[in-house]
């Protein structure tokens, strides 16, 4: 019985981008009750394989799902006289949501931090009013230089150290929902697909360095070859000052516009229609953020969709979504793959 | 009329399907192999098993334009850009949006409403509403919805001493060259791809190089000029009527050496009018054929286009003749082993 | 030492901005031609050399191309506009002097500018000595480009030129090819075009020779100069192995694999981040289905202007490092 538990482990295990392992093994684990052909290439995407159920002669629909497993964090660039560690951010971190969080430095140990701020006191009314870069944060580790030298070495990985949090109305929030949450969907839509008869060949992708330029797409869809690739990520949900978004409790946002392809979106819709499966769309009129950007064009094209959980305040300690929107896009995904087959992927390339 | 066809299509990224009708339409009577690919590239090669240096000649089919984001209470569209758009050229604008061609306006607040500041900014994109008229949310709804296209309502008009204005003169003049060129025979292998999503970032023109697998690229564009009163030399970019345009270096690419200096040779011993492009701005489909697979030499020749990416483009059809001539003339220069293959 | 440096000369004076590396290829191509089994130029000027063994393919990159710029329009005064060929700060440009592939030389100016105006590259322009625009296309034609026009100078352990970046790796792969006696693995020795431009030659020289490793060999910042920027790479400590750049994050197996090869011989480095700017494995690791990906960097000062500084005991470790890796069993991915 998958549910928001199993969340819970994967947003506590880190796993910065280009530091997957840790989550990785995690993912792989999940993934093996649905598989047993699991496997990482080079950059260390996490494969897993499951394959289509009906016999037939005709050739079998290749579908990528990708959702990444990476999350942002703090890279150590120098460790100074006074044992303070130097930073800077792997992937796109608001460094104004860093002053005095509690951090995990993931050195030869794990060893705890916390990243301080100059108290207002001290502060000039000019200070008062910029916020502090990236470059001028330190994280205290509690030693001096020598033993914090022994401990930490320039490139070492540091994590927001942040417990997942239950809110009213079964809403969650923690760090990294973006985008265990995702990986979260693909679980769902694995276990629900297990109900369901298929013929697509599905390979489940937990993609590594997404936040750095959606790397582990690249390399992943190259190698695997589909026919069809569908990213789950989260997207914005509507908040103060965010009015053109999706709500959050209201199912998955299927997106719509250049990076996606007509007709999955199409098969996305009709499949939400015929399933009673509530979502919104999402207008996207260029890149979607999203790892359907790098599949999209993959060799000679990858005909791409994107399912996104609605989302608020991402890339903070504090992502905030509803566990049913991730019940409900893996609800999606997996019924959407059973409506694939040959002939719809015949489709795809008339125009 | 195929320029009137070509730039009156409404074809942003991701909805190019009535420029590749008029394509279709325009090459029924010519005995050639037309495929589309699973973005929406439109392949266009000879039926034949020819041998010889592989051209792949891409010219996109979008156009910028603008996606309907959200509907609010009182009916209005917001929207955004899709493509490079700078907002100073949306306001008091006609549109039509979505497949019915809904007509509409892009209002703004009237400059009675307006403090004497406020009119000395441009007013930004978040400003800026669609109108078609519905009375509310629920009447819009009827109508359009969210993710629909909207582009420019401009017809396409001769004026002046042989010029024209269009909306989508880039790419569609490209296009229309490309179609001109592809009416001819040729000798060796020539694959026309009309591409998609250009303007979101040459998304389609690496697709289709890498399933072509070209030795040569060409890109076919219509080109920024702005060959305007008080401009200095220098920083015009190019010259209307000063025939086609070679570009030696853009943000996306470095235009391989030999090729322009074959191109102007060819021009030359054709006379056919060209210059260079003297402005180092913007990318096109060449950057992705050159970075293609192992890597592709490539060029780009451009019809030289005033107000490029606004809702009146204007070129010179002196331009657009010569920039066939020179495009069919280069590809025979090809043909007779004018240019070596590494 | 001595052989070295006018090795260094050589190679780092030479002509070749981006989108001219031929004279640069051609320079190198002698210097390795006996050493190594093949050598060929692809449709893009990529330079490639092969040095066959048993073991797996391995693509090292250094690049070619040097920051310049190309001639876009003459006036008729005789005065050259130009667009500029990589990350140039206007600023650095003024006053210095350029010159063209066939000697034409050259002075960057700038048109008078308003009180608090910045200089910008368009208010720029290059000064040949001509009379006249018909004076000026005997020496110059829209498309030329041209490269900064300064001799090395030697200051002892530091030396300092132009096109350090990325000339100086060029230097470390030609030695290394030289001096490797026995590889464990197929060295293809990939001499690169347009990095500054986008790591355009390695991309599509990846994907050509389709390699199981990569390592790009560059120059990279030092936070050693006053109040510089915070960055523990200082000259003279030894070659890095990178972390990160903006470009990639280099696989963990292969900057421990670095590592171990530089303990195991006693050969001193450097961690390094650099937080601004990218290499050639940024495209390498991207290529096909994902290429683990290193990279070895030069600490160099004043990088992208006519004086780059390195200190040439980097250069004598960076050679021995990069030999011993490619004598090294590499990881298992």
């Amino acid at each position: 019985m998958l549910g928001k538990d199993d969340l819970r482990i994967l947003l506590e295990t880190p796993g910065v981008s280009g530091y997957e392992d840790e989550i990785a093994d995690k993912i792989s684990e999940y993934f093996k009750p649905y598989s047993d052909d699991i496997k990482r290439d080079v950059l260390g995407n996490v494969i897993a394989k499951i394959s289509g159920q009906e016999e037939s002669s005709e050739p079998r629909p290749k579908i990528m799902l990708a959702a990444h497993m990476d999350e942002i964090g703090l890279m150590v660039t120098k460790v100074d006289e006074k044992g303070f560690l130097h930073v800077t951010q792997i992937g796109g971190i608001d460094q104004r949501t860093l002053p005095t969080q509690e951090v995990v430095v993931h050195g030869r140990e794990k060893i705890k931090g916390v990243i301080g701020a100059k108290p207002p006191h001290l502060s000039s009314p000019d200070e008062r009013k910029k916020s502090v870069p990236m470059s001028e944060l330190l994280v205290d580790i509690g030693y001096d230089q020598a033993k914090a030298k022994e401990l930490v070495s320039v490139g070492d990985l540091i994590t927001i150290d942040r417990k997942m949090m239950e809110l009213k109305g079964g809403r969650l929030a923690g760090k990294a929902m973006d985008n265990r949450a995702g990986v979260m969907v693909i679980l769902e839509a694995l276990k629900e697909l297990k109900k369901l008869k298929f013929k697509a060949d599905v390979f489940a992708v937990a993609t590594v360095q997404e936040e750095v330029g959606l790397r582990g797409a690249v390399t992943s869809t190259y190698g695997l070859v589909p026919e069809i690739g569908i990213a789950i990520d989260v997207c914005h949900a509507i908040m103060p000052g965010v009015p053109d978004a999706s709500p959050l409790g209201g199912g998955p946002a299927v997106g719509l516009g250049p990076n996606i392809h007509p007709k999955v979106h199409q098969l996305l819709k009709k499949t939400a229609g015929e399933e009673r499966i509530p979502m919104s769309i999402e207008a996207l009129p260029g890149g979607s953020g999203t790892d359907a950007w790098a599949m999209q064009i993959s060799r000679g094209g990858v005909a791409t969709g994107v399912i996104s959980i609605p989302l608020r305040y991402m890339h903070t300690a504090v992502e905030t979504l509803a566990y049913s929107d991730i019940e409900q896009s893996g609800k999606l995904l997996a019924h959407f793959i059973a409506r694939v087959d040959s002939a719809f992927v015949e489709g795809l390339s008339c125009y | 009329m195929l320029l009137k066809y070509i730039t009156e299509a409404a074809g942003v990224a991701g909805d190019e399907y009535e420029v590749r009708d008029v394509i279709r339409e325009e090459l029924k009577d010519h005995d050639l192999d037309i495929k589309t690919d699973i973005l929406g590239n439109l392949i266009v090669s000879s039926k034949e098993e020819l041998e010889g240096p592989k051209i792949m000649i891409a010219a996109h089919m979008d156009e910028i334009g603008m996606m309907i984001m959200s509907i609010d209470n009182s009916g209005l569209l917001k929207f955004r850009p899709v493509g490079g758009i700078d907002p100073k050229v949306l306001v008091a604008k006609t549109v039509v949006v979505g497949k019915e061609k809904l007509p509409g306006v892009i209002g703004s607040k009237a400059i009675h409403l307006q403090r004497p500041e406020e009119r000395q900014v441009p007013l930004p994109m978040e400003a800026l509403y669609i109108d078609i008229g519905a009375k509310n949310k629920e009447e819009a709804e009827k109508y359009v919805k969210v993710g629909d296209f909207a582009v420019f309502d401009t017809k396409y008009e001769e004026f002046g001493d042989g010029y024209a204005k269009a909306k989508a003169f880039d790419d569609r003049i490209g296009c229309a060259v490309l179609l001109e060129v592809l009416k001819e025979k040729y000798y060796i292998p020539v694959y026309g791809v009309f591409t998609v999503s250009e303007e979101i970032g040459l998304r389609g023109a690496g697709v289709a190089a890498y399933t072509v697998a070209p030795d040569i690229g060409i890109a076919l564009e219509g080109t920024l000029a702005h060959d305007v009163t008080d401009m200095d030399d220098h920083l015009v970019s190019s010259k209307l009527r000063h025939g086609p345009v070679l570009t030696y270096i853009d943000l996306s690419v470095i235009s391989d050496k030999k090729l322009v200096a074959l191109a102007a040779q060819t021009a030359e011993a054709n006379d056919i009018p060209y210059q260079y492009r003297n402005v180092m701005a913007g990318g096109n489909d060449s950057g992705k054929i050159n970075q293609s697979r192992g890597g592709v030499p490539t060029i780009e020749i451009a019809v030289p286009t005033r107000y490029v990416h606004s809702p009146v483009s204007v070129i010179h059809l002196d331009d657009f003749a010569n920039t066939v001539k020179l495009v069919k003339a280069l590809i025979h220069s090809i043909e007779s082993g004018g240019y070596e293959i590494k | 030492m001595k052989d070295l440096k006018a090795l260094i000369e050589k190679i780092v004076t030479a002509y070749g901005p981006t989108g001219s590396e031929n004279h640069v290829a051609e320079l190198i191509t002698k210097e390795i031609e006996p050493y190594v089994d093949s050598i060929r130029i692809d449709p893009l000027g990529n330079l490639i050399a092969v040095k066959k063994a048993e073991g797996p393919k391995v693509m090292l990159a250094a690049h070619m191309d040097e920051i310049g710029i190309m001639v876009t329009h003459i006036d008729d005064k005789g005065f050259l506009r130009f667009a500029p060929l990589g990350g140039i700060n206007p600023n650095v440009l003024l006053g210095t002097r350029c010159v063209f592939a066939n000697g034409t030389r050259g002075v960057y100016g700038s048109e008078r500018l308003n009180p608090g105006e910045s200089l910008t590259l368009a208010k720029m322009y290059i000064d040949i000595g001509a009379k006249d625009k018909e004076d000026a296309a005997q020496k110059v034609k829209i498309g030329d480009s041209a490269g900064a026009d300064y001799p090395m100078v030697d200051l002892g352990d530091r030396l300092v030129s132009k096109a350090m970046d990325d000339r100086i790796a060029c230097v470390i792969l030609i030695e290394t090819i030289k001096q490797l006696k026995n590889p464990k693995v197929e060295s293809h020795f990939v001499f690169t075009v347009q990095e500054e431009v986008g790591l355009r030659g390695a991309r599509t020289s990846a994907y050509s020779v389709d390699p199981d490793y990569g390592i790009a060999i560059d120059v990279t910042r030092t936070g050693d100069t006053p109040k510089g920027i915070t960055m523990d790479v200082s000259l003279g400590e030894g070659p890095t192995v990178k972390v990160r750049d903006s470009s990639i994050l280099c696989h963990p197996k292969m900057i421990a694999f670095m590592k171990e090869v530089a303990e195991k011989e006693e050969i001193p480095y450097q961690l390094e981040i650099l937080e601004a700017g990218g290499t050639d494995s940024g495209a390498i690791h991207l290529t096909r289905s994902g290429v683990p990906s290193g990279v070895m960097s030069i600490a160099c000062r004043y990088i992208h202007t006519p004086s780059e500084m390195i200190d040439i005991n980097d250069v004598t470790n960076g050679i021995k490092l990069m030999t011993k890796i490619l004598e090294s069993e590499f990881p298992k991915i």
